[in-house]
């Protein structure tokens, strides 16, 4: 077993265990550094399959823009634990049966079914994932989408200072 | 062990995350707990994606996961404003609780 097998148990499993923590935890404070630790095991992840300019990008958008506006609204609100609720439905508990159970359908057909041809990265993928690599692309090939994209965000942010702010005129 | 990784192992982890995500959305209350879980439920996408995109050699779908977090991006700013708001004017951030348009 070399180096990257073992990179990619060790950082599936952190993944799958911060996963379950995150959903699991009562206040939202230590879901959301789960969170940020599942984010760094998928980086390791993205390393694993060769894609460096992605782990860099996993970790600077999510672990730090993202999570640092969630943690922000987080202690901005106040939130306490959750509350117990009497009227929780009774369909939850029946959601997350057939959830695992399309989960275990899942993984049954994908482990059980013939041996498929992708055993192994191509040599190819450390060029694919490069950032001069991703760079050309972005920038040639997907010009239309960049820049479209870069509207959408304008839009958002317009959009969230709008929702967000205090009716001033009354 | 095997020797290297097969695509498999990539595919059939990304569904276990994905799963978790989902029965996270299905079970929490609390608004800001179901937008982490879409957070969750988003990355495990994200990780078929740059798995095909490697094990392919083709540079789609990493592309893809770059749009993808710039959406995931814009999706957290409008969103948690949104909660912002909901907070403000009902002091509560239980989606039990916002249920103005329910029938």
């Amino acid at each position: 077993m070399n180096l990257a097998t073992g990179a990619f148990f060790v950082f599936a499993a952190g993944a799958i265990a911060t996963a379950i923590l995150m959903i699991t935890r009562k206040n939202a404070i230590p879901a959301a550094l789960c969170l940020i630790a599942h984010f760094f095991c998928l980086s390791g992840l993205y390393l694993t399959l060769q894609a460096q300019l992605l782990a860099t990008m996993q970790i600077l958008v999510y672990a730090g823009a993202i999570m640092v506006l969630v943690v922000f609204v987080i202690m901005l609100l106040n939130l306490g634990e959750e509350a117990k609720h009497a009227k929780a439905s009774q369909l939850r508990p029946l959601a997350v049966v057939v959830f695992v159970g399309i989960l275990a359908l899942q993984l049954l057909a994908l482990l059980m079914g013939q041996q498929s041809a992708y055993t192994e990265l191509p040599p190819k993928a450390s060029l694919v994932g490069s950032v001069g690599e991703l760079g050309r692309v972005l920038y040639t090939d997907y010009l239309f989408p960049f820049e479209a994209v870069s509207l959408l965000l304008l839009a958002a942010v317009v959009g969230a200072v709008v929702i967000a702010k205090r009716q001033l005129d009354n | 062990m095997p020797q290297s990784i097969p695509l498999e192992y990539y595919l059939a982890l990304s569904g276990v995350i994905f799963c978790i995500g989902a029965i996270g959305v299905l079970t929490r209350r609390n608004a800001i707990m179901i937008f982490m879980c879409i957070e969750l439920m988003l990355n495990a996408v994200n990780l078929t994606l740059v798995s095909f995109s490697s094990y392919l050699g083709d540079t789609a779908g990493q592309i893809f996961v770059f749009f993808v977090m710039t959406v995931a991006a814009a999706e957290a700013a409008v969103g948690l404003a949104i909660m912002l708001a909901l907070f403000r004017t009902k002091q509560t951030v239980y989606v039990d609780d916002a249920n103005l348009m329910r029938w």
